[in-house]
């Protein structure tokens, strides 16, 4: 259970403060080894385009994640934290290396991925929770089932779900008379409900205010804790990641590598006041000098 | 002034202003003491379609039918076009010039080519109206397919859904919009279409009755064969419309969901 603990946290207590944020040790390699790992890249990277018109997007990059962590991506932009994501769900192909996914290599097959973006592309003729109910139409075994439980059920289930993220009553309204925070709850919602044992999420709150935002992070953080798939963030915002995260991941700037990795461990359910607490802004900082340097790297040829 | 208010009023102007149409016509007509040879008065042209009505009738059933043959067969047409055009970028890029090249030909040059091949009568008018209706079907049904938002493509894909999942949840939907607002534009030029065709070659229908009211100079038949044809015109634009608006409200419904 310790092993487990370690990257989970919710029986350890606040850590000292220069301890709050830690390299990639021993002790936590041999924690992560325990759980299955959900994720895995092996030098894999990422060219589009061939020949003179070749653009690196991703260097060889190899990643361990185990079943049920929750991992924020960081970076510059154009770094390739997307391009992470799109070889994990398998609409990209690695042009070198390997990409292994709930112990099976990467094909453009059915992985049960929720994925959400930035943009959450409700339907605009269908109602929130059908909506909602979409990935069941798809996804087995609950595609086969869902004439006949769309009514009942699933119904209930795509409730339960809006009710969670706090837009109970607004299963029958349509896209437009929905905010886009309202909105980008229901795309939580959708990421979830056939049960995903992994969701993927590329920058999902990035258009919204900072209060809106917040909210947010706070149903995300509980949604996890209730579910507890396997979660990777992209993301610009430090507090975002520091807060969502029990592992951040920063990168390099275009073509991408992972500079640094590693725990976060303030304890959950983790607040919106701990984020202006001395450990969490030190975190910050070092995250944010991370990317700052990663900017400016040489080896980036611009800046 | 409210919504409704402001749509009344603006529906009692485009009512004054054809009524205003007609009376100035007939009004004009009067005082220059213009030949009904040249142009009938409205009052004219309307008792003429009355007391002609029962020899007109078989001639518009005509005009009618093969319109809606040359619409329907043109819908079927478009809808497949526009389905492999808009589901695969290289067809759109292969096929997209030789639809443009093949639209911007003057229907009324390829009715004596449909004549030759068919002998002139109901065939020819509703060749014609096919071919200068589908177009606009294919290409609004693969302007729906291809703007499906990327996004959304990405998240059903990572679902495992097949291409045919995507189309049938999400790019047909997504089309409705576009294929019922083609529609309207599509069954007012298969009217056309059908129209040109009996004018040039065929001894049936509105056109064709209009062509040899001509020759014989029974110019208020020429023009109650035109009202007969405004008539028609606009019916088929409405019908189309009201089906429009009850279909795919969703697109258009923004509007009225400020109040609520």
């Amino acid at each position: 259970m310790l092993a487990s603990g370690l990257h989970a946290f919710p029986f350890m207590t606040r850590m000292q403060p220069n301890a709050a944020f830690r390299k990639d040790g021993d002790t936590v390699a041999a924690a992560r080894s325990a759980a299955p790992i959900a994720i895995e890249l092996s030098n894999a990277s990422v060219t589009f385009g061939r020949g003179e018109k070749a653009v690196p997007a991703l260097s060889e990059t190899t990643l361990r994640i185990p079943d049920g962590e929750f991992v924020a991506l960081v970076g510059p932009s154009g770094c390739g934290k997307s391009t992470i994501l799109r070889l994990v769900s398998g609409l990209v192909r690695p042009t070198t290396g390997v990409v292994i996914v709930g112990g099976r290599e990467v094909a453009a097959k059915a992985l049960r991925i929720g994925m959400a973006f930035q943009n959450p592309t409700m339907l605009p003729w269908m109602t929130i929770e059908q909506n909602i109910m979409l990935p069941l139409k798809i996804v087995e075994p609950f595609r086969s089932e869902f004439r006949k439980l769309k009514r009942t059920v699933f119904r209930d289930k795509a409730h339960a779900l809006l009710e969670q993220v706090g837009l109970k009553g607004f299963a029958s309204r349509y896209p437009w008379q929905l905010s886009g925070g309202m909105l980008q709850r229901a795309n939580l919602c959708r990421a979830l409900i056939h049960e995903p044992r992994m969701m993927l999420l590329d920058e999902p709150f990035g258009a919204l205010d900072q209060f809106t935002r917040e909210e947010l992070w706070s149903i995300l953080q509980q949604l996890w804790m209730m579910h507890r798939p396997t979660v990777l963030l992209v993301t610009h915002d430090l507090r975002e990641a520091a807060f969502l995260a029990s592992r951040i991941c920063v990168m390099s700037a275009r073509p991408g590598r992972i500079l640094d990795d590693s725990e976060v461990s303030f304890t959950r359910p983790r607040t919106i006041e701990m984020t202006f607490e001395p450990d969490f802004v030190a975190l910050n900082q070092r995250l944010r000098e991370f990317i700052v340097n990663a900017r400016t790297a040489p080896s980036d040829g611009k800046p | 002034m409210t919504m409704s208010e402001f749509n009344i009023r603006q529906k009692a102007w485009s009512a004054g202003l054809i009524v205003l149409f007609f009376v100035g016509w007939e009004l004009f007509c009067l005082v220059t003491g213009m030949s009904d040879l040249i142009l009938p008065r409205p009052s004219q042209v309307l008792a003429t379609l009355f007391a002609k009505f029962w020899i007109l009738w078989p001639h518009i059933l005509q005009t009618l039918a093969t319109t809606m043959l040359g619409f329907v067969l043109g819908v079927a047409l478009g809808v497949v076009l526009g389905a492999i055009i808009g589901v695969s970028k290289v067809a759109y890029d292969t096929a997209y010039p030789l639809l443009v090249g093949f639209s911007s030909i003057p229907k009324v040059a390829v009715v004596p080519i449909f004549v030759l091949w068919f002998g002139s009568g109901t065939v020819p008018a509703v060749l014609t109206a096919l071919s200068i209706c589908f177009f606009p079907i294919v290409v609004n049904i693969a302007t729906g397919l291809a703007t499906t938002e990327p996004e959304l493509e990405d998240v059903l894909k990572a679902l495992g859904a097949s291409k045919f999942d995507i189309l049938w949840n999400v790019g047909l939907p997504r089309t409705m919009p576009f294929f019922f607002a083609s529609l309207k534009v599509a069954v007012s030029y298969a009217f056309v279409g059908a129209v040109l065709s009996e004018t040039v070659a065929s001894n049936r229908g509105i056109g064709n009755v209009m062509m040899t009211a001509s020759s014989n100079f029974d110019v208020p038949l020429v023009f109650a064969g035109l009202f007969v044809l405004a008539f028609l015109g606009v019916v088929l634009y409405v019908v189309f419309s009201l089906i429009e608006g009850q279909v795919t409200g969703w697109a258009t419904r923004k509007n009225d969901l400020v109040a609520t």
